[in-house]
C-alpha cells in the first residue's frame, strides 16, 4: 500500500488555486524530493498530507486512510518554522514528545542530542538557530512514523548543519517509511533522493527517479530543475 | 574514503566505480566485511536504496559477495581485483586520449609527452 496517495487532488484559498488536479503516488522505503519554485505549492501538500488543510476537491490518503486523528499517529511533520515551545529544556521536550507520540524512540533522540553536545537541562532558547534546527529535526526523525514531512529541512542554515540533516534523514532510513523533503536547494539534497516530484504553479509537472534523469538527461536534477523554471 | 559526484552521470554508476577503486586500493581489503549499507550510504551521503543498487550490482559483477547473515565481503580473488584495476585504468587513459585527440595531438607526440613529464618526474627526485 502506498504511504501517500493524491487523485485529482485540488485546493483553492478563496479565488486563488494553490493545488490544481495532483495525482501522485510515493511507496514506503521512498525518500522523495518535492521540488518547486516559492509558492508552487509545497507547503500547501505537506499540509493538506497531514490533515493541516482539508482540500475542495480530490482524493488524498496516507497508508490508506483519509488524514485525521489516525494518520497523525503515523505522520511526523517538520514545519517550515521551529514550532517547539522554546522554554523547554532539552530533557522537557523529551518528555513532550513521548507523553505526545507512542512511537517516540526516546533513546536514539538522546543519542543524537547527546552527539550533537547538547546537555538536557539547556533550554531551546539558549541555543542558536541552527542548533534548534537541528534538535527539531531531531525529535521529528525519532518517531517511527510511516511517513516523515520535512518542510525545508535545510533552508537558511549553514553547510554544516545541512550536512547534518541530510545524514541524520539518511542515518534513521527506514525501508518502511516514506520521507518527503520539500526545499528548493536541489543540489544539497539530490544525492539523498530516490525520486523527485516537480511542482509548479499547482501542478505536477514531472516525478522520476534522480537516477533515471541524470541517465537520460545527462544532466542532475538540480541542471534539470534550472531548465524546467528557467525565469 | 573520499566520495566525489559528477553531474553528468547517474549516482549509483559512479558509486560502483567509488567502491571500485576503494576495493583496488585497499580502502576495502580483499575478504574483508563491507560496512552495511545503512553506514556506507551515511558516509557517502546518499541515498541507501541507491547504495544498495550499486552494492548489488557490484555484487553480480563478482567483486563482492553476501553471505546470508554476516553481510556482504570483498572478494579474495585477486584476479579479478587486477582486472578491476586495469579497467578502471583503461578507462581514465581512454578520457585522456579523448582529450589529448581533441586538442589535436597526434599519438607520436602524445607518447613523447608523456614520456617527457616523466623524465621531468625523474630529474625532480634527483635535484631534490
Amino acid at each position: 500500500m502506498p504511504v501517500l496517495e493524491c487523485k485529482g487532488l485540488t485546493k483553492r484559498f478563496g479565488r486563488a488555486t494553490a493545488l490544481e488536479d495532483v495525482s501522485l503516488t510515493i511507496e514506503p522505503g521512498r525518500i522523495v524530493g518535492l521540488l518547486g519554485p516559492n509558492g508552487s505549492g509545497k507547503t500547501t501538500l505537506i499540509k493538506l498530507a497531514n490533515g493541516l488543510l482539508t482540500p475542495e476537491g480530490g482524493y488524498i490518503a496516507v497508508c490508506g486512510a483519509a488524514p485525521g486523528r489516525e494518520s497523525h499517529g503515523q505522520v511526523s511533520y517538520l514545519p517550515e518554522r521551529t514550532a517547539i515551545p522554546t522554554w523547554m529544556t532539552a530533557r522537557q521536550l523529551l518528555d513532550f514528545y513521548g507523553d505526545f507520540y507512542q512511537d517516540f524512540r526516546r533513546e536514539a533522540a538522546e543519542e543524537m542530542l547527546d552527539h550533537l553536545g547538547i546537555l538536557p537541562q539547556q533550554t531551546i532558547k539558549q541555543m542558536s538557530k541552527g542548533t534548534r534546527e537541528k534538535v527539531q529535526l531531531v525529535m521529528v526523525m525519532s518517531r517511527a512514523a510511516k511517513l516523515y514531512l520535512l518542510d525545508e529541512p535545510i533552508g537558511g542554515v549553514d553547510p554544516a548543519t545541512r550536512d547534518y540533516i541530510l545524514s541524520t534523514i539518511i542515518g534513521n532510513y527506514n525501508p518502511e517509511a516514506a520521507v518527503v523533503i520539500s526545499t528548493h536547494l536541489i543540489a544539497d539534497v539530490e544525492k539523498v533522493l530516490d525520486e523527485v516530484i516537480f511542482i509548479n504553479q499547482g501542478h505536477v509537472v514531472l516525478q522520476s527517479t534522480v537516477d533515471d534523469i541524470r541517465e537520460e538527461k545527462g544532466m542532475s536534477v538540480d541542471e534539470l530543475f534550472r531548465e524546467v523554471f528557467k525565469c | 574514503m573520499q566520495w566525489q559526484f559528477s553531474n553528468d552521470a547517474p549516482i549509483y554508476t559512479q558509486l560502483i566505480q567509488q567502491v571500485k577503486v576503494g576495493i583496488v586500493t585497499g580502502a576495502f581489503p580483499p575478504g574483508e566485511r563491507l560496512p552495511s549499507v545503512r553506514d556506507m550510504a551515511t558516509e557517502a551521503g546518499v541515498n541507501p536504496n541507491t547504495m544498495q543498487r550499486a552494492l548489488a550490482e557490484l555484487e553480480r559483477d563478482g567483486l563482492v559477495y553476501s553471505l546470508r547473515t554476516a553481510g556482504r565481503f570483498v572478494t579474495e580473488d585477486n584476479t579479478m581485483i587486477n582486472a578491476a584495476k586495469r579497467s578502471l585504468a583503461q578507462r581514465h587513459v581512454k578520457t585522456f586520449l579523448e582529450a589529448m585527440l581533441g586538442l589535436g595531438f597526434q599519438k607520436e607526440e602524445i607518447i613523447s609527452l608523456i614520456t617527457q613529464e616523466f623524465g621531468e618526474e625523474d630529474g625532480d627526485h634527483a635535484s631534490a
